[in-house]
């Protein structure tokens, strides 16, 4: 059963492993502008995961903050979605995996919102607002990748084949959560048949559904994330910084 | 100054300079109040007029009439300024995956897009003189256009990141606080806004360094080691003394440059001198001393044999920050043609809609 820590743990690992992802454009996105915005959107991303951690920390009431949460587990303790914690690959690829997680991630902070946990509720109220400028940011790439060119249409396509198994993960039953996720599927599939359509891409057909991170099973590529991340930090233990 | 404790922001690094920047954005305002002569008249001629603004201390702007070599002059100076912001992301940007605490992340990955965000005003001032954002794109590609050689050395440690903030930055404000004062209005305007921001950088890297020489003994060497390793790179920041200085006597005249390399490099050690003292960080010169007849701090020279090397492109990391940025422009390139593309494809159904 999915208790409210393992919740917020889940939400605040998701950020977190999507702003280190998309700190990674910084000094190489396709244009100056395009920096700027993923740097933005890697900031929202990452002030969500600071909050979201500083209560799991306090709900699961053993004294660890968020840099305690954020560095010192291992890969088989974090919650995050496998989604975010694919490589970044190409722009296509990232626009992929920004538009499936921000078309997910706005109608549960949402929901999140209107629930009965008042910390949560505050977390999701600021973080819906700018999920909706995330989706609103993919969402244009989506088309302008998907109806621009010949070659940002083939990469896009791609893209959206690659990422899609890792969308159904988002969506795994947690009924006794403040929000279930099994319920924003049909919120997300409007919204995502949507923009692929204008993008004139296709929908892939749903088969193979990897999952598992929920449960602590990631991809290979979550330890190499880790490693780097927390190499520092672990380098110095107790040093403050 | 610094007291012995903690400062109040208000007193922290770049607090002084900070009231320059204010005090030129208040001429500025008053400058453009004071009726300015107006337009020249008919038969008058445009090149005295030019010289009678600048004599005036007002603005020159995109619509005036200015000398050819004025115009290349703050293009090149305004171009190699917004090259060195996009450059300088990639020292910094190399610890963002790796720091050390979610509060420093943050509060890098915000510093590092303020650069480009830099970059982008100074482009666009570049560009009221009448040269396209990708010509000066390319010429930055091509090696045709320089940008500042600090940031061709590499950021080892976490440290280098508060080194690069206090020195670097420090440096930065120094130089560029003369220049909100320039004689070009729109480089004038970009500058205040960029000083602002960078004496909040600078601020940032100073409290970094506070933490790690307040700290652990090993955090306590890696600060040292940074700041032995970037202070005398941040001293060559202020280019060659002045008699070699090329560009100088003309800047100065034409009220671009105010101060010479050498004023604004003793500006700047005897701002760091009693900083590095309440970090309680050794300046690596055992020749620095306080000059009671000059008041002001006698020091080393940077190595300026060095800094020209660097220069001509044999830095330690000069070959990396050239094939960063042409790779990242280059892997871009079929993004940014998509953009074009869908862009001319919305035109044009909005066309025949209509």
């Amino acid at each position: 059963m999915t208790t409210v820590f393992d919740f917020t743990l889940g939400l605040g690992d998701d950020a977190l492993i999507a702003a280190q992802r998309l700190g990674e454009w910084t000094t190489r996105a396709p244009e100056m502008e395009e920096d700027i915005a993923l740097a933005n959107i890697a900031l929202d991303q990452l002030g969500a995961a600071r909050l979201l951690l500083t209560y799991a920390g306090e709900l699961e009431g053993a004294g660890r903050d968020e840099d305690a949460l954020a560095y010192l587990r291992d890969d088989r303790e974090f919650r995050n979605c496998l989604l975010v914690e694919l490589p970044n690959g190409d722009f296509a690829v990232t626009v992929a995996k920004l538009f499936f997680l921000a078309a997910w991630q706005l109608p549960l902070y949402t929901a999140l919102a209107g629930c009965a946990d008042e910390r949560l509720a505050a977390i999701g109220a600021k973080a819906r607002k700018e999920s909706a400028y995330h989706l609103d940011h993919a969402s244009l790439w989506m088309r302008r990748l998907g109806d621009g060119t010949d070659e940002s249409h083939r990469r896009a396509q791609d893209a959206v084949d690659q990422v899609w198994p890792y969308v159904h993960e988002l969506f795994v039953a947690a009924p006794a959560a403040p929000v279930d996720p099994a319920t924003l599927r049909a919120d997300v599939d409007a919204t995502v048949a949507a923009v692929l359509d204008e993008a004139t891409l296709t929908r892939p057909e749903t088969g193979w559904t990897p999952g598992g991170g929920r449960d602590g099973l990631h991809t290979e590529h979550l330890s190499y994330l880790l490693a780097e991340m927390q190499v520092l930090h672990r380098a110095h233990p107790g040093a403050t910084w | 100054m610094y007291g012995n404790d903690f400062a109040p922001p208000e007193d922290a690094p770049g607090g002084g300079l900070l009231g320059e920047v204010e005090a030129a954005e208040a001429a500025l305002r008053e400058a453009a109040a004071r009726a300015r002569r107006g337009a020249p008249a008919p038969d008058e001629d445009v090149e005295a007029y030019f010289t009678d603004v600048i004599d005036a201390d007002q603005k020159i702007e995109p619509r005036d009439w200015m000398p050819e070599a004025y115009r290349k002059t703050l293009i090149r100076q305004i171009a190699q300024h917004a090259h060195s912001e996009i450059i300088g992301m990639q020292p910094e940007g190399n610890w963002i995956s790796r720091a050390p605490s979610l509060k420093r992340k943050a509060i890098l990955l915000a510093k590092v897009q303020d650069e480009a965000g830099h970059g982008l005003y100074l482009y666009a001032a570049a560009e009221t003189l009448g040269i396209s954002r990708d010509e000066l794109v390319d010429l930055l590609l091509d090696g045709r256009q320089k940008y500042s050689s600090i940031f061709n050395y590499p950021t080892l440690t976490w440290a280098d990141v508060g080194a690069i903030g206090w020195l670097v930055d420090g440096a930065a404000i120094v130089n560029q606080v003369p220049l909100c004062r320039c004689s070009y209005g729109p480089y004038a305007r970009a500058m205040i806004r960029v000083c602002k921001e960078e004496s909040f950088h600078q601020r940032q890297g100073y409290e970094i360094l506070h933490t790690l020489a307040h700290g652990t003994e090993a955090q306590k060497a890696m600060a040292q080691d940074a700041v032995d390793r970037w202070w005398y790179p941040s001293l060559a920041m202020f280019g060659p003394p002045d008699g070699d200085s090329t560009h100088s006597a003309q800047s100065m005249a034409w009220k671009i440059k105010r101060f010479s390399n050498d004023e604004l490099r003793q500006r700047f050690v005897d701002m760091c001198v009693g900083q590095a003292e309440v970090l309680g960080l050794r300046i690596p010169d055992p020749d620095l001393r306080w000059n009671e007849e000059r008041q002001a701090y006698d020091y080393t020279q940077p190595d300026y044999a060095e800094l020209m090397r660097v220069i001509k492109g044999n830095g330690p990391c000069n070959r990396e920050r050239m094939t960063h940025r042409q790779r990242a422009h280059a892997d871009g390139a079929w993004v940014r043609e998509a953009a074009a593309a869908y862009a001319a494809k919305r035109a044009e159904r909005k066309a025949v809609a209509a």
